[in-house]
C-alpha cells in the first residue's frame, strides 16, 4: 500500500497575493450575538413557564460567554486566518440545546439533563480550544491515518461488550456515565478516508477496467477500503445504529466521488446501498419496523394503540406552525422517550415554528458551506478531503435526523449535532468544528487569489 | 491535468457534492413547510393528538350562575389535563349545567355555552381577533342563568324519591326558573378522565332509570287532560264556544267519527256540558268533539302557534320537538285534542301552554341565559328576552285564566291552591303504554298571581311518570298538584 503521509512532506505553500484580512473581529462580535441570543431564550423560557427570568441566567449566560470567550482567544491565537463563522454558529447552536433541554427538563423534574450537557459541553469546547492550540498544521493527521482507522475500529467494537440500551448496543457505561464511541469514530473515519484516498487517487481514478461506460477501479486498491467499510457497517448492523451507519456510507461515497470525480463510484455504492437496505430490511425487523411507521406514521393509531413517537413528533412540528409557540409554551413532552435527544429537532419545531426551524437549518447549511469553502480554498488534497469529509459528516446527520423525525425519510436513531443531549455528540461535533477552524486557518493563509474563501 | 492539490477537476466535484448537500437541506425546509404550514390543520385535528384538550383544560373554566352563586367551580388536578369540573349540588342542577367531561364531552349549558366558558368565544377578547394573533384563549366568562334557586330546590325536593320533571318560566318574559329532572345524577363524576370517570358512565348509561335524560325538555309524554287548554283556546279563537256557560251539544258517550269506538268519561255529567263545567272536570268527549268541530287546520294553527311542532326551539341548548299530527282523520283528530294519539309534549312545551294564558295570550320564548360575564364581573351581553308571538285573542286568553282558576278554586286542582295568591290550572292523567296498560302519567300545568303583583309571575308544568303503583290513584291533582304549588310558592315568596 503506498505510504499516506508523503503530501505532509511539503512545506507550507507561500501565500502569494493579497493576504486576507483575519476577520478575528467579525467573530468575536457574532460571539456576542450568539451568547445574548442563548440567553435571551433561556429567559424566555423562565418567563414563559412561571413569569419570571430564571435565577441561573445570568450563571448560564457568564459561563457560556467565557466558554466562548476562551475559544475564541485560542482561535485568534493559534489560528488568526480561520473563517470567522464556525465558531460563533456551534456557540449558537449549543446555547440553543442547553436552552431546549433546559425547557424540557421543566416537564421531567426528576430528570434533568441540562447540568451534564453543560458539563459536556465545556469538555467539548476544551477539546476545542486543545485541538485549535495543539494541532499547528491539519496536514499532521495524515501521519496518523492508520492509527485513526484502528481507533475508529476499537471505538465501534467496543460497546458490543456492554449491554444494549433500549435495543441498540452503541454505549459504554461506566459507572453512572455513558459515552457513545460511535460519534468519535465518524472523525477519525472522516480523516482515515481522507489521508487514505488523497495517497490513492490517482490509482482511483485512472487504473482499473472499464464496463460498459463505467470505470471500476482494480481490486487492490478497492480492496482495503471496501473491508473497512464494511467491517464498520457491519458492526453498526449488530450495534442496530443504523443512522449511524448510513453516515458513514453517505460519508464514504461523497469523500471517493470528490477524489476520484468517477460516477461509477457512485453507482458501485448505490448498489450496495440498495442491497444493504433490502438485506437488513428483511432481516430486521427493528428496521422494517421504521419503513413501516415511515410510510404509514399514523397506522398505529388507526389501529386503535395510541400515537407512536413519529406521529407525536408530527403533531408537534405541525402545532409549532410558522412563528411557533413561543419557548416554553408547546408540548413536544408528550414524543416521551428520547425527546431531549433523537426529537430534540421537535421542541424547536413546535416552540420556534418553520421560521425558527428554518434559522436552524441555515446556521447548519451555513457552517457546512464553510467547510465546502475551506474545502475549495485548500491546494492539497488531504486537508481538501478532510475538509469536505467534515462538512458532509455534518450536512448528511442533520439530514438524517432532521428527515427522519420529520417524516421524510425513515427515521433512525441519531443526535442533532449541538442541539441534542448526549454528550460524545457533543464534544465530537466541537472536535469538527476546531478541525474546520484550523483547515479554514491554512486555506485563508494561503490564498493565493484563485478561490476566495 | 494540474496535480496542485488536486486541481480545478477536483474543484469542480467539491461543488458537486455542496450541492448536493444543499439539495438535502432543501429537501428538509421543503418537507418542513408541509408538516407545519400545509398538512398543521389535519395534524391539529388529529383525534390523537392531545394538545387540543391539553389547552382546553389548562385554565380553570367559567362558572354556572344561579341567582348570583356559582353551582359549578373547576379544581387543579395537576395532571396533564389540569382543571377538571366540579359542581355543588350537582344532581339538582344536572338538567341545566349538563356535564363537561375530559372524555365524554359536554352537554347542556356547558355544551351550548362553551365558547364562553372554555374562553374561546371571541366577545371575551379584549380587542377583535385577539385571540387568533395571541394564539392563546383568555379567562373563561360566567353564564349567568334565569333560574331561581329556591323553584329549582322545591321543585326537586317535591319530586324526590319518584320520577318525573318540572318546568317553571316567567310567562312576562320567558325566563326558565326552574328545570328538573329525576331521578338525577352527579355531573361531577363524569368530569375526569380516570378509570373511576369510565365506570361511571358505564354506569350511568345502563340505569334503566336514565338518571342522564333531561325529562324536562328531552323526553315527551303524551299531555293528556292539560291538552285540553290547547283545544279550548282553539275552541274559543274558532268561534266555535261562544259562552263558556252555554250547553255545548255534545253526547256522552262520544263515538268516534268514522269509526265504532266510542269515547266514555270517567265520572257523570258530562253530556251537553258547558265549556266551564266539561273543563272543570275534564270531560273528554266534550274536548273530543270540540276539536273535531274545529277542525286540523284550526286545531294545528292554534297548537303551534303555543309552540308544538317547533323542530328550532333552543334555550340555549336544544329542546325535543313536541307534536301535534296535522294530518289526521276525524277520529284521529278527536283524540289528539284530548291529549291523546300521536299529541306529545315536553314539560316545557306545557309550562309554555301555561304561561300563554298567564300573560294575555302572548308567548314569550323560554331561555335559560340571562346574561354573558367576563371574569371580573362586566357584563358582554344585557337582557336575553327574547320577543314573543300572539298566541290566542287576549279574550280568549282572559275567559281560560276563568276557567283554569275554577279548577283549582273547585274543581280537579284544589290541591294546588295557594293563600294570597289566585292560581289556575289544569290536571292530567293521560293513559300510555300497549292498551293503555302503563301506569298513566300524571301531570299538572298551572300559573299563579300573589294577590299584590300585577301580573302572574310563574307558570309551571308538572310530570309524575310512576306517582304511584296503585293506578286507581295516581292522578294530575294528587300527586303533581301539590310539587306545582311549592314551586310557585317558592317564586311568589309565599
Amino acid at each position: 500500500m503506498t505510504k499516506a503521509g508523503t503530501a505532509v512532506a511539503e512545506s507550507r505553500a507561500p501565500a502569494h497575493g493579497p493576504r486576507l484580512p483575519g476577520r478575528r473581529g467579525v467573530e468575536l462580535a457574532l460571539i456576542v450575538l450568539a451568547v445574548l441570543l442563548s440567553v435571551y431564550g433561556y429567559c424566555a423560557v423562565g418567563l414563559a413557564r412561571s413569569g419570571t427570568v430564571p435565577p441561573g441566567a445570568a450563571g448560564y449566560g457568564a459561563g457560556l460567554g467565557v466558554l466562548a470567550l476562551f475559544a475564541h482567544v485560542a482561535v485568534r491565537r493559534r489560528a488568526p486566518y480561520a473563517d470567522p463563522l464556525p465558531l460563533p454558529i456551534g456557540v449558537l447552536l449549543n446555547g440553543l440545546g442547553l436552552v431546549l433541554i433546559y425547557r424540557l427538563d421543566l416537564e421531567t423534574p426528576g430528570d434533568r439533563a441540562a447540568p451534564a450537557q453543560l458539563v459536556w459541553s465545556t469538555l467539548g469546547v476544551g477539546l476545542f480550544i486543545l485541538v485549535v492550540l495543539m494541532l499547528r498544521d491539519h496536514r499532521v493527521l495524515q501521519r496518523y491515518s492508520y492509527v485513526c482507522v484502528v481507533a475508529a475500529l476499537v471505538a465501534l467494537l467496543l460497546p458490543i461488550l456492554f449491554p444494549a440500551v433500549n435495543g441498540a448496543r452503541i454505549w459504554i457505561r461506566i459507572g453512572g456515565f455513558s459515552i457513545q464511541p460511535g460519534e468519535f469514530a465518524k472523525v477519525l473515519l472522516a480523516v482515515f478516508f481522507a489521508a487514505y484516498l488523497a495517497a490513492n487517487r490517482n490509482a482511483l481514478a485512472y487504473t482499473g477496467r472499464r464496463l460498459w461506460r463505467l470505470q471500476f477501479p482494480t481490486g487492490r486498491v478497492l480492496g482495503p477500503i471496501v473491508a473497512i467499510w464494511l467491517l464498520s457497517v457491519c458492526v453498526l448492523v449488530l450495534e442496530r445504529d443504523l443512522g449511524t451507519s448510513l453516515l458513514f456510507f453517505g460519508l464514504f461515497v461523497v469523500l471517493l466521488y470528490v477524489a476520484t470525480g468517477r460516477t461509477g463510484w457512485i453507482a458501485v455504492g448505490l448498489l450496495l446501498a440498495v442491497l444493504g437496505a433490502v438485506a437488513v430490511g428483511r432481516l430486521e425487523p427493528h428496521v422494517g419496523g421504521r419503513i413501516e411507521d415511515w410510510l404509514h406514521p399514523f397506522a398505529t393509531i388507526e389501529a386503535g394503540q395510541g400515537p407512536n413517537q413519529l406521529s407525536q413528533s408530527l403533531f408537534a412540528f405541525a402545532a409549532g406552525g410558522i412563528l411557533g409557540t413561543g419557548l416554553g409554551l408547546g408540548h413536544s413532552v408528550l414524543i416521551g422517550f428520547a425527546v431531549k435527544s433523537d426529537f430534540i429537532l421537535a421542541t424547536a419545531g413546535e416552540e420556534l415554528g418553520l421560521a425558527g426551524l428554518a434559522a436552524i437549518f441555515l446556521l447548519y447549511a451555513l457552517l457546512a458551506e464553510r467547510g465546502y469553502r475551506a474545502g475549495l480554498a485548500l491546494r492539497e488534497p488531504f486537508g481538501r478531503l478532510l475538509a469536505v469529509g467534515l462538512a458532509s459528516i455534518l450536512a448528511l446527520q442533520v439530514f438524517v435526523i432532521a428527515g427522519g423525525v420529520t417524516g421524510l425519510i425513515p427515521l433512525t436513531g441519531m443526535a442533532m449535532p449541538f442541539l441534542a443531549q448526549g454528550g460524545s455528540s457533543v464534544v465530537t461535533n466541537w472536535a469538527i468544528v476546531a478541525l474546520l477552524i484550523r483547515v479554514s486557518d491554512s486555506a485563508r493563509s494561503q490564498y493565493d487569489g484563485q478561490e476566495a474563501p | 491535468m494540474t496535480e496542485y492539490g488536486g486541481g480545478p477537476t477536483m474543484t469542480r466535484y467539491i461543488r458537486h457534492a455542496s450541492a448536493f448537500c444543499a439539495l438535502l437541506l432543501t429537501a428538509l425546509l421543503v418537507n418542513a413547510a408541509r408538516v407545519q404550514v400545509v398538512q398543521a390543520g389535519s395534524y391539529a385535528a388529529n383525534p390523537a393528538n392531545r394538545r387540543a384538550a391539553i389547552a382546553r383544560y389548562q385554565q380553570p373554566r367559567g362558572d354556572i350562575l344561579v341567582g348570583g352563586e356559582p353551582v359549578t367551580g373547576s379544581t387543579d388536578t395537576g395532571e396533564q389535563l389540569r382543571y377538571e369540573r366540579t359542581y355543588l349540588d350537582g344532581p339538582l342542577y344536572a338538567p341545566v349545567t349538563g356535564h363537561a367531561s375530559q372524555l365524554y364531552g359536554t352537554t347542556f349549558l356547558e355544551a351550548a355555552e362553551d365558547g364562553v366558558l372554555s374562553g374561546t368565544d371571541p366577545r371575551l377578547a379584549p380587542l377583535p381577533l385577539w385571540n387568533d394573533v395571541t394564539r392563546g384563549t383568555g379567562a373563561g366568562g360566567d353564564v349567568v342563568t334565569t333560574l331561581d334557586r329556591n323553584a329549582q330546590r322545591a321543585a326537586y325536593d317535591g319530586l324526590r324519591g319518584r320520577k318525573g320533571a318540572v318546568a317553571a318560566i316567567e310567562p312576562a318574559t320567558g325566563r326558565v326558573l326552574a328545570l328538573v329532572s329525576t331521578p338525577s345524577y352527579d355531573p361531577a363524576e363524569l368530569s375526569g378522565n380516570s378509570e373511576a370517570t369510565a365506570s361511571a358512565w358505564a354506569r350511568l348509561g345502563h340505569d334503566p332509570e336514565k338518571p342522564m335524560l333531561n325529562r324536562a325538555v328531552r323526553q315527551t309524554y303524551p299531555p293528556g287532560s292539560t291538552f285540553k287548554v290547547v283545544t279550548a283556546a282553539a275552541a274559543l279563537d274558532a268561534g266555535v264556544v261562544g259562552d263558556l256557560d252555554a250547553l255545548t251539544r255534545s253526547p256522552d258517550p262520544y263515538r268516534l267519527p268514522g269509526t265504532r269506538t266510542r269515547l266514555t268519561n270517567e265520572g257523570d255529567g258530562c253530556r251537553d256540558a258547558s265549556l266551564r263545567e266539561a273543563f272543570e272536570w275534564s270531560c273528554n268527549t266534550v274536548f273530543a268533539k270540540l276539536g273535531v268541530d274545529v277542525g286540523v287546520p284550526g286545531m294545528s294553527a292554534t297548537a303551534e302557534a303555543f309552540g308544538f311542532n317547533d323542530t328550532g326551539l333552543r334555550i340555549p341548548f336544544a329542546v325535543s320537538p313536541s307534536t301535534f299530527d296535522t294530518r289526521v282523520d276525524r277520529a284521529q283528530l278527536a283524540l289528539s285534542s284530548i291529549g291523546q294519539y300521536n299529541t306529545r309534549a315536553t314539560p316545557l312545551q306545557m309550562a309554555m301552554v301555561a304561561a300563554a294564558v298567564a300573560n294575555g295570550g302572548r308567548l314569550r320564548t323560554p331561555y335559560l341565559v340571562e346574561s354573558v360575564v367576563r371574569r371580573g364581573g362586566e357584563s358582554l351581553t344585557g337582557d336575553g328576552m327574547r320577543p314573543d308571538r300572539q298566541v290566542m285573542r287576549p279574550s280568549t286568553a282572559a275567559r281560560l285564566t276563568e276557567l283554569m282558576t275554577d279548577v283549582v278554586r273547585e274543581g280537579t286542582g284544589t290541591n294546588a291552591a295557594i293563600r294570597g295568591a289566585t292560581v289556575g290550572g289544569k290536571t292530567g292523567t293521560a293513559q300510555h303504554g300497549l292498551g293503555n296498560a302503563g301506569v298513566p302519567y300524571a301531570w299538572f300545568v298551572s300559573w299563579a298571581r300573589a294577590d299584590h303583583d300585577p301580573e302572574p309571575k310563574v307558570a309551571v308544568a308538572v310530570v309524575v311518570e310512576n306517582a304511584s303503583a296503585d293506578r286507581g290513584e295516581i292522578s294530575g291533582g294528587g300527586d303533581a298538584a301539590p310539587i306545582a304549588k311549592d314551586v310557585m310558592r317558592a317564586v311568589l315568596g309565599l
